[in-house]
């Protein structure tokens, strides 16, 4: 913790603090609150078990401090992996005062302040160093057949002068010239100019990425329709490209007025033009909010909720989109170029959630993790996520105090999609949902420099690899606690086809948003999970009850599952109180 | 036989569509007393399709030019569409399925006739008779007698020969208090709760009328009941109608317990929903799970709109608060709606799953459907005529039977490990409750089925389902005996549609189909690996 964070720290010890359950007839807990540098501790006084229950303070989204009742001053903290917590403190001071800090040190302005550069997990340099080495992105390159006789691995964005927000490294079409990929990126928003994705080495069919073109009404360029040209005939085996743009044709129109727009299929020679109508991230943002506040008491409130959120329309919009390019990819034998406004939000995710349909290897802990790794080390394998996760971690993630508005569930709904494939395939994925859950709690934990930053170049020039650990060796570590057992190895499924109905998705109320609602996150907290496994011994695992998986995880839970028993038994006392 | 004046036309080439993951058969298509048989020609395999006619719910019939098609949509939810050559054929043949499949009389249907190899008649029979479980009772408290005042089913015809009443409450007093309670439906146990030492009891509601009428039996036997538990209980009457719905019956000269006539019995009212409002959430449950082109708004307001699982919410609600009531307030509880042939069986059953790790193994499931269902006079014949699809307008039908299969199917999946059979064991009773080739479910009470001689000549479905080979489907390998009772979280979150039966026939079945292979492999292996004594539960099927 640098000096300047610790300054408002006055380590807090509260005492008689009462941690309220939702339900109202129940005697709420009593015990202490502690304050520290990086997490809140609420520590139960009572109970053989010492209950306790560990808040990262960078997963706090929102501090509220109500008006003082006849109980006290309740403090509610929502935080942002879906956890409410509803403490209540004696004095309206104190109160105050661990509001004002909680404000302070759950949104630092600073990266420096984050939690990761701090982070000290007693491991040596070189132990530091090789973790990042961990996930190697440049073999996934050599995994699909790259560099071959279409397509070249070249450092052009090294001094990231053609796109500061691509990784040095950029697969491009190898017939084409420097000149033309930079005249191109000219041409596109952020200068995100056409890259590979991912190859489908089968039948040699690509998925490019890129941003929207600036055509405006009627401008063209040259070099863009080169370097289209070019990536259509990388894939001599299609007459013809598939150009997707994900959003709704009504927002892509909307862009054309402000110079920007869509690609005119007048102007390329083959192009297919498709749109997705995936929605934009406010809209995202503004569904999970809904989601989050949309639970009501009986099944009906709680379906109406859910539909009036329009968050499982919009992830089956994203998964449609998905399907989509894999079958082109797979069936059409088609190359498929992605991208909406900027190409890192929305392509990103589809761009993704293509390629664990159609690749095995992504559905492995190792394939997850290049999925997902954000920065590679030297040469960049992966443009979807180099490009796309880092923007979400710091940006969409709201890990510094910012912009609220540019703050999107983009990554939530990515594993969310995972999630409802994992549904559908229970026996098509090594990992299960308690890693994504993982994956998902350290996004915001900033525990890790992985997601933190927006691109390559703000992590180098955070200095994250010198100064942060990765999260992955931490995660490698505890893969017997993520392995599904239920997994039948890599080459029993191939490309997955999943159910393109509505129906399938409605399972998603228990899934990753599940955890809005209020009945789990009462009883278990994800990052009350994380802190107990990792510093306590496993035996206090309470908090891993409740989730949808655990019958798939056969012996080592079996205890954990009985004692849901004696835990949910707590929230029937409502209905004696109802009853008498 | 007679049913061959029914049957219009032998046979007829048809194709068969199966749904949409499933490859057509082609092949002869046969009209028998029974069953719909389809025999693939000689170059395909041998294996017949077959399928009993009693299970179809409705047919539609379209003919265009010279060949025909059939839908046929199943009382267990399946859709099949068959093509047939030649018009007159295709009315032939649908007018006979119609004729066949509606058929009323229960000693000329397919049970009657069904004699598996492999199986005795009579077998299983004398598995779970009310006897059985009085000497459970028995074993703990000397407060409970089995009486067999209902010898003849002249006191009341929904019960079973015997039941089990208070010691201390003698046949003739029983014989007054039927009197007073509609269909004769006098309070008898349904479920000692040992660790308490309190009971769970059914009943019909009382038939006080508008003069608020009183029958100083009935009100004895309650007291009984009290004084038999323990010095101060006290007791709750679990009434599964609104209080509105209460006070209205009376002027039809049913009602409910005045609180001065039952010193001691404190009333609750938790409205369920029965009857046609329950048929018609079904309805449209099925329908909605069936328009596979609806966005996903449509589908969750429909979803939202059928009230399907508010229905599953409020029975497991009104289960845990009859739980509760015994296992934290050490009560006695009564549970009645009107008739108590419905929800109160659902309460009851549901009650005791929660409450005892018995009724949650294969053998103690059996026996909880056998007593707490089929013995207590559920009307199954009546309630399960027709399933979603029928057109006829609904006289008694209701899935009463399935929104319990239904909710335990949700506990089941909120304990995977405490329930020793698995979804396969509940899909198997939603199809035999509709259709089945095993006469358990026949008849609407324990009289029909004595007058039918359904024991002596049919077969039981619990013979049939713990066969050895079927177990595999059947039973959960992840079972670990759980001593503790299962409070079921009731939050709309934790409820789901239960897709494996509402979706059985949209979803590719291959998926979960593996995953279910894969959990008896790791239980098994994990068993070989373990070395240890191997529980009877998962290895050895019971006999």
């Amino acid at each position: 913790m640098s000096y300047l964070s610790s300054t408002h720290i006055y380590p807090i010890i509260v005492e008689n603090v009462k941690l309220l359950d939702r339900y109202v007839g129940k005697k709420p807990a009593n015990g202490s609150l502690y304050l520290t540098a990086t997490h809140l501790i609420y520590m139960e006084a009572s109970g053989a078990a010492r209950k306790e229950t560990w808040i990262a303070l960078h997963h706090i989204a929102t501090v509220e401090k109500l008006s003082i009742t006849s109980l006290g001053c309740p403090l509610i903290l929502r935080c942002k992996n879906f956890r409410v917590a509803h403490f209540v403190l004696e004095s309206d001071v104190v109160c105050h005062e661990v509001y004002i800090s909680l404000l302070k040190l759950s949104q630092p302005a600073l990266h420096e302040d984050l939690y990761a550069f701090s982070y000290n997990p007693k491991s040596s340099k070189e132990m530091r160093e090789n973790g990042w080495k961990l996930i190697d992105p440049i073999s996934d390159f050599g995994r699909m057949g790259l560099p071959n006789r279409y397509w070249t691995i070249t450092d052009a964005n090294r001094n990231y002068e053609i796109c500061s927000t691509y990784p040095p490294d950029i697969v491009v079409p190898k017939s084409v010239t420097l000149g033309t990929v930079v005249g191109s990126s000219k041409f596109r928003s952020k200068e995100r100019v056409p890259v590979l994705s991912y190859l489908y080495k089968e039948n040699n069919a690509a998925i490019c990425r890129c941003s929207q073109p600036l055509s405006g009404f009627y401008t063209r360029c040259i070099d863009d329709e080169l370097l289209l040209e070019a990536i259509s005939q990388t894939n001599p085996g299609s007459q013809f490209m598939y150009v997707v743009d994900t959003r709704p044709k009504l927002n892509a129109m909307a862009n054309r007025a402000a110079g920007k727009g869509y690609e005119k299929e007048d102007n390329y020679s083959n192009i297919r033009f498709r749109f997705m109508g995936i929605e934009n991230i406010h809209v995202m943002r503004s569904s999970l909010q809904k989601l989050l506040e949309g639970t009501g008491i009986s099944p009906g409130e709680f379906l109406s909720g859910l539909e009036s959120s329009g968050w499982l329309r919009h992830i089956k919009a994203i998964m449609d989109a998905g399907i989509f390019i894999a079958k082109a990819v797979k069936v059409e034998k088609t190359n498929v170029l992605v991208h909406c406004s900027d190409g890192w939000d929305r392509t990103a995710q589809v761009c993704s959630v293509a390629s664990i349909l159609l690749d095995p290897f992504y559905r492995t802990f190792k394939g997850l993790m290049v999925r997902e790794q954000p920065i590679p080390n030297s040469v960049i394998p992966d443009v979807n996520h180099c490009l796309s996760l880092p923007l979400f971690a710091s940006l969409r993630c709201g890990h510094l105090d910012g912009d609220s508005k540019e703050v999107s569930p983009i990554f939530t709904q990515f594993l969310d999609c995972i999630w409802q494939l994992m549904e559908q395939f229970p026996c098509a994925f090594e990992f299960n949902e308690n890693f994504l859950l993982e994956i998902h709690d350290h996004v915001f934990s900033c525990q890790f420099g992985n997601f933190l930053g927006n691109c390559q170049k703000d992590r180098e020039d955070l200095r994250i690899y010198e100064k942060t650990h990765s999260v992955w060796p931490f995660l490698v570590q505890r893969k017997p606690d993520f392995r599904n057992p239920l997994y039948k190895g890599f080459t029993v499924y191939g490309v997955l086809n999943p159910s393109t109905l509505s129906h399938p998705f409605l399972q998603q109320a228990q899934g990753l948003s599940c955890f809005a609602s209020p009945c789990i996150a009462d009883i278990i907290s994800i990052s009350l999970a994380m802190e107990i496994l990792t510093t306590r011994p496993p035996g206090n695992s309470l908090s891993l009850i409740g989730k949808s998986h655990l019958a798939m995880v056969y012996n080592p839970l079996n205890m954990l599952l009985h004692s849901v028993g004696y835990y949910i038994v707590e929230d029937f006392c409502i209905y004696i109180h109802k009853a008498y | 036989m007679e049913f061959s004046e029914l049957i219009r036309t032998g046979q007829a080439q048809a194709e068969l569509l199966r749904g949409p993951e499933m490859p057509p058969l082609r092949g002869t298509l046969c009209v028998t007393g029974h069953h719909l048989l389809l025999s693939p020609g000689p170059q395909a395999t041998p294996d017949l399709w077959l399928l009993l006619l009693r299970s179809v719910d409705s047919i539609e019939k379209r003919v265009a030019g010279d060949a025909g098609t059939i839908t046929l949509r199943c009382k267990d939810l399946r859709v099949l569409q068959l093509d047939i050559e030649g018009v007159e054929a295709t009315l032939d043949i649908a007018r006979s399925i119609e004729a066949l499949s509606s058929l009323e009389s229960v000693i000329t249907s397919f049970p009657f006739f069904y004699r598996p190899k492999g199986l005795r008649l009579g077998e299983s029979w004398h598995f779970h008779p009310p006897e059985r479980y009085y000497k459970r009772v028995a074993r703990e408290t000397r407060a409970w007698r089995l009486s067999e005042a209902n010898e003849d089913f002249s006191l009341c015809p929904s019960y079973p020969r015997a039941v089990i009443v208070p010691r201390t409450v003698d046949d003739d007093a029983l014989a007054r208090s039927a009197r007073f309670r509609q269909g004769g439906r006098f309070p008898v146990l349904s479920y000692y709760h040992a660790p308490s030492g309190t009971v769970l009891l059914r009943s019909s509601q009382p038939l006080t009328g508008p003069q608020k009428r009183r029958c100083a039996e009935d009100e004895e036997l309650l007291q009984a009941v009290l004084a038999g538990a323990r010095p101060g209980a006290r007791g709750f009457i679990v009434d599964t109608r609104s209080a509105q719905a209460a006070k209205q019956a009376r002027m039809t000269g049913g009602g409910t317990e005045a609180k001065s006539a039952y010193p001691g019995w404190k009333r609750l009212h938790r409205p369920l929903e029965r009857g046609r409002p329950l048929q018609e959430s079904f309805v449209h449950l099925v329908e909605a799970c069936g328009d596979l082109e609806q966005s996903m708004d449509r589908w969750l307001s429909r979803l939202d709109g059928c009230h399907w699982l508010s229905h599953v919410k409020a029975a497991l609600s009104t289960a845990c608060l009859a739980a509760q009531g015994m296992e934290w307030e050490g009560a006695c509880i009564l549970v009645h709606g009107a008739e108590g042939t419905d929800s109160t069986l659902l309460v009851t059953s549901l009650a005791q799953l929660i409450l005892d790790p018995l009724s949650r193994t294969m053998a103690g499931f059996q026996e909880l459907i056998e007593r707490e269902w089929i013995q207590a006079g559920h009307p199954f014949q009546l309630r399960c005529a027709h399933s979603a699809f029928s057109h006829t307008r609904p006289k008694h039908e209701a899935p009463i039977f399935l929104l319990f299969l239904d909710c335990v199917w949700q506990l089941g999946r909120q304990f995977p490990l405490s329930l020793e059979f698995g979804e396969g064991m509940l899909l198997a009773l939603f199809d035999h409750s509709y259709a089945s080739p095993f006469g358990t479910f026949l008849c609407n009470s324990e009289k029909e089925r004595c007058l039918c001689e359904v024991r002596t000549r049919t077969h039981s479905l619990w013979s049939g389902l713990n066969q050895p080979k079927e177990q595999r489907k059947l039973r959960n390998p992840l079972y670990a005996p759980n001593p503790l009772a299962i409070w079921p979280s009731v939050e709309p979150q934790s409820l789901r549609l239960w897709q494996g039966l509402f979706l059985r026939w949209t979803h590719p079945p291959e998926p979960s189909e593996v995953a279910w292979e894969k959990v008896w492999q790791i239980a098994t292996d994990q068993e070989k690996t373990e070395g240890s004594q191997p529980t009877d539960s998962a290895s050895e099927p019971q006999p």
